[in-house]
């Protein structure tokens, strides 16, 4: 029996995807054909779009949809970035996902842009005063302001509408894939030049998410071809996945205020709990405003690889900040940017629990959290061979 | 038993994990990350250490059916062997890294921290047979002697051969990958590695010379007659016959060898093939892979120097810290620092790095 407790990484898909992905797979027809069966398929897709648009505060227009998160972010910072010559100074927090930090670094490798790394204060937020100077004496040097709408590792809400505000004219960014479905996010209401979304983090399937880039405004494409999108992001319309992104989101954004008190209601418990079970436990994730169902912990004596393990084991899943496709554990640079100390931010896991979750399983995870980290303390090896 | 499978990306240690699984044992894969930077230890199909090798660790893992985890070992790895490597040759001694690999890596870091997590022993794709006699559990060589590994484990002692496990050691190689084809593990082709992993070029000699540098020393012979030069002591090995550059040709015309580094004054001493006999050699720092032999009387045995050299007739004693070792024919071309095996038969009886010869 498995515990998941990974809903920050990939949520389930819920019956309404599901459904929707089934029936729109039986349809034929390329959305940009002109004939009858492409002309069904569209409409499909446009539907989804102005549902969507609704759900997120935008103009359908004001949709592009992408392949995956990580693409709309990467098509936000290039595509700003390139449309912007004479700026060459692309700002961000320093906590954001490597999705947004690896297209800058690529870009300060290859295209001569500098970055400029927001620092997080101790409340998990972004430094506005650090913001404000750098937009004082930098501003026309900014091509885009990039900050994640809330952290996917601590859980904490950003506060955007300050970084519109101090921005002014310069374009802000924000990755909002943590967000969107589970608190409130407003696209138009935030006043943001572009956010990324994606399905698969609200119950939607992989492989499909979108940025919102306000109207009227361009962006250099990373994606050349047939012209889809506003011409940003050429590819056929993966008509099935956007129709179920849409239905995964709107379900998602109905049973939202439930949801949220639910799952905040698991983590308070479970908080509680672990307090309790672990006493040298070090609560990291941020309780207000947040994300509801975030839990990081720091265990002293321990490296987040052997917990990760253990639990796995007794099988719980949990993460130890974002998946890494290279396999090896570092230490988060979220937590290092809290201030962590290393060995603290490699000690440390991410829960992140969802509505799928019962009271039942926190019990169970509570039962064995002493055992496990007792293991992973004998474990703990200190380098220093002779 | 609970036990780790140290899972590298090669066939020998996929089908070892398979068999473990097989065996009833309830198993988990771990695939050890010996490099911060993978790139920096690239080696290609050749090495362990590459994020393909990874990927392959994983692939099998998930064939056989076992949870895969990555361990990272890199501070370890580089403390442990590369920095020992480096320094060793700095001393103008000659190292075995995946000596120092089984002993400070993966019977040690590893083995102790599948102890503390609750697994009962380690095992890995090594070439070698425990086996449980009334001496107790004993190492012997594999059933494959071109793939015999006893070697490069006989550094570990009888609390770390408690816990490793060797199932591919009743084996032959090719019937390993005939066997992974079975499986359904598609590194059954891979080819083996065998340089060091981490010198994936496999030019030892430049890798030593980007590392301790390349500083111009006299080659002489025994009469400390100046012969010609080289650049960089270190990269030269005890019994090295080509690649000396010498132009004045020796008295009779035979051919010079390398007799002898001299690390403090860089200086490379050669002599004829005879002048590299050894019959004695001492071996400093002890390990027992089974019941120790009695101190201070003479056993007969053989003695081994190489991962893959032969098996040499000799008396040893054994003084505690100290194995002294007679052989019946003289071997030429020996270094301090080579790893010296001693055998009863097919049985390993321990170890201890070559100290001085005579």
């Amino acid at each position: 029996m498995t515990i998941y407790l990974d809903h920050a990484a990939t949520a389930p898909i819920n019956d309404a995807a599901i459904d929707a992905l089934n029936t729109q797979m039986r349809k034929v027809g390329n959305a940009s054909s002109v004939h009858n069966p492409g002309r069904a398929v569209r409409k499909d897709v446009e539907d989804a779009r102005h549902k969507l648009s609704e759900l997120v505060g935008a103009n359908p227009s004001e949709i592009i949809f992408t392949g995956s998160g990580t693409e709309a972010n990467n098509l936000a910072i290039k595509g700003f970035f390139w449309q912007a010559p004479k700026r060459n100074l692309i700002v961000t927090s320093a906590f954001e996902h490597h999705a947004i930090l690896d297209p800058v670094q690529w870009l300060v490798e290859h295209e001569g842009a500098e970055q400029i790394l927001i620092p997080i204060t101790k409340a998990g937020v972004i430094d506005l005063d650090f913001l404000g100077n750098i937009v004082a004496t930098r501003g026309s040097d900014i091509a885009v302001i990039s900050v994640m709408h809330s952290n996917n590792e601590l859980g904490s809400i950003q506060p955007i509408a300050e970084v519109v505000r101090i921005a002014g004219d310069i374009p802000v960014h924000t990755d909002a894939v943590q967000s969107f479905g589970k608190v409130e996010f407003d696209f138009a209401a935030l006043g943001v030049t572009a956010a990324t979304i994606s399905a698969h983090k609200v119950g939607g399937p992989l492989g499909i998410a979108a940025l919102i880039l306000q109207r009227g405004l361009d962006l250099t494409p990373i994606l050349h071809g047939g012209g889809q999108e506003r011409e940003i992001r050429s590819g056929t319309l993966n008509a099935p996945s956007i129709v179920a992104f849409a239905a995964a989101a709107e379900y998602a954004i109905t049973n939202m205020k439930v949801n949220f008190a639910k799952i905040r209601e698991l983590r308070d418990y479970f908080i509680a709990g672990l307090k309790s079970a672990v006493s040298d436990v070090s609560i990291n994730s941020v309780l207000d405003p947040a994300l509801p169902g975030i839990v990081n912990a720091t265990f002293p004596g321990t490296e987040s690889d052997a917990l990760l393990l253990l639990l796995d084991t007794e099988g719980i899943s949990a993460s130890a900040g974002s998946a890494c496709s290279a396999g090896v554990p570092r230490p988060s640079h979220v937590l290092v940017a809290l201030g962590l100390s290393e060995s603290d931010a490699d000690a440390s896991l991410r829960i992140s629990i969802g509505t799928t979750n019962t009271k039942a399983e926190i019990d169970q995870v509570l039962a064995v959290m002493p055992s496990v980290v007792e293991r992973a303390r004998n474990a703990f090896v200190v380098s220093g061979l002779d | 038993m609970k036990l780790i499978a140290a899972m590298s990306g090669g066939v020998d240690s996929a089908v070892a994990a398979a068999r473990a699984v097989e065996a009833g044992h309830e198993v988990i894969g771990v695939h050890l990350a010996l490099s911060s930077n993978p790139q920096k230890y690239r080696s290609g199909a050749r090495g362990c250490c590459t994020i393909e090798d990874s990927h392959d660790a994983r692939r099998a893992a998930d064939v056989i059916g076992i949870p895969f985890y990555i361990w990272d070992m890199a501070e370890e790895f580089h403390d442990g062997v590369v920095e020992n490597f480096l320094s060793e040759y700095a001393d103008g001694r000659t190292p075995n890294p995946c000596l120092r690999c089984n002993e400070k890596i993966k019977f040690a870091a590893v083995l102790d921290r599948a102890k503390g997590l609750g697994f009962d022993g380690v095992i890995t794709g090594h070439y070698a047979q425990m086996q449980e006699t009334s001496l107790g559990r004993v190492m012997h060589r594999a059933v494959d002697p071109g793939k015999d590994q006893s070697y490069v484990l006989a550094v570990l002692n009888t609390e770390q051969l408690a816990g490793a496990h060797f199932p591919l050691g009743d084996t032959v190689k090719d019937n390993v990958r005939i066997e992974a084809k079975r499986r359904g593990l598609y590194v059954a082709n891979k080819p083996d590695s065998h340089d060091i992993c981490f010198v994936p070029s496999g030019d030892n000699a430049g890798w030593l010379r980007d590392r301790l540098g390349s500083e111009v020393g006299s080659i002489v012979d025994e009469d400390g007659k100046k012969l010609g030069e080289h650049k960089g002591a270190y990269t030269y090995t005890i019994g090295q016959r080509r690649g000396l550059g010498i132009t004045v040709p020796a008295a009779g015309g035979e051919p010079r060898y390398v007799l002898k580094i001299e690390p403090k004054t860089n200086t490379v001493v050669v002599g004829s093939h005879e002048a590299l006999a050894v019959t004695k050699i001492v071996g400093d720092r002890p390990i027992w892979c089974g019941p120790e032999p009695t101190l201070n009387i003479e056993h007969r045995g053989f003695a081994q120097v190489r991962a893959h050299g032969s098996p040499l007739a000799c008396t040893y004693v054994q003084t505690g810290t100290e194995i002294k070792v007679d052989l019946d024919e003289p071997l030429f071309g020996l270094a301090a620092g080579q790893g010296l095996v001693i055998y009863d038969g097919d049985r390993v009886v321990g170890s201890a790095t070559v100290a001085r010869t005579e």
